[in-house]
């Protein structure tokens, strides 16, 4: 799933190991989610939106509006 | 990797669960190669060293429940399931084999030794298709 992380985390020049320790996750979850190689469950989405202090769907890019876009 | 603490403590786990196969095999063989035991001692003697193999079993399983990274967690699950997967099809493939004298018998607790070999084939499959092994 396409997202704004890296970007977020850039922008507070968190290194992945600091947003990592942030959401109390390893390193290699918070690459695999920024690369779009895992898509996290709910809570943890929660979790990354209330660590950024913004909705989901600012963080997340729904695969449906990505889809219906393509079209 | 960094390990977590679920992690060093299924180490720590299967460390010790190894040490006590190893002694449970050598003294069955022991046992049995010099005829000490007999009757309901040389069934539980011989099921002993299968205790801590059942064991590593729950390890994975504990571990399973206490990791709390669940991108790590669904790393392990997927080495299981291609252990599972490719550990079952060996066995299902050469018991036919057996069935109709195409190949010699093997002791069914081979399955276990390919079973631990899926779990390297889960982590290269994680690697290929993740780029992430994940721990085991």
């Amino acid at each position: 799933m396409e997202n704004q992380l890296k970007v977020l985390r850039a922008a507070r020049n968190w290194s992945q190991n600091d947003l990592a320790e942030k959401l109390e996750v390893s390193r290699q979850s918070v690459n695999a989610i920024e690369t779009g190689r895992y898509d996290p469950s709910l809570p943890l989405a929660f979790r990354i939106a209330e660590l950024f202090a913004l909705p989901i769907e600012e963080i997340f890019v729904s695969p449906n509006r990505h889809s219906s876009k393509a079209i | 990797m960094a390990m977590s603490k679920p992690f060093r403590r299924y180490n720590m786990r299967v460390v010790w669960l190894s040490l006590l196969y190893s002694a449970f095999l050598i003294g069955a063989v022991y046992s049995f190669k010099h005829e000490l035991l007999s009757g309901f001692a040389a069934y539980a003697a011989a099921i002993l060293p299968a205790l801590p193999v059942i064991g590593i079993f729950a390890a994975i399983g504990r571990y399973l429940v206490e990791e709390q990274d669940e991108y790590v967690r669904m790393l392990m699950v997927r080495q299981t399931l291609w252990a599972s997967g490719f550990a079952l099809s060996v066995a299902t493939v050469w018991g036919f084999l057996e069935s109709f004298d195409l190949a010699g018998h093997v002791d069914s607790y081979y399955i276990v030794v390919l079973w631990f070999g899926g779990l390297g084939l889960g982590a290269c499959i994680n690697r290929l298709t993740l780029g992430d092994s994940g721990r085991c």
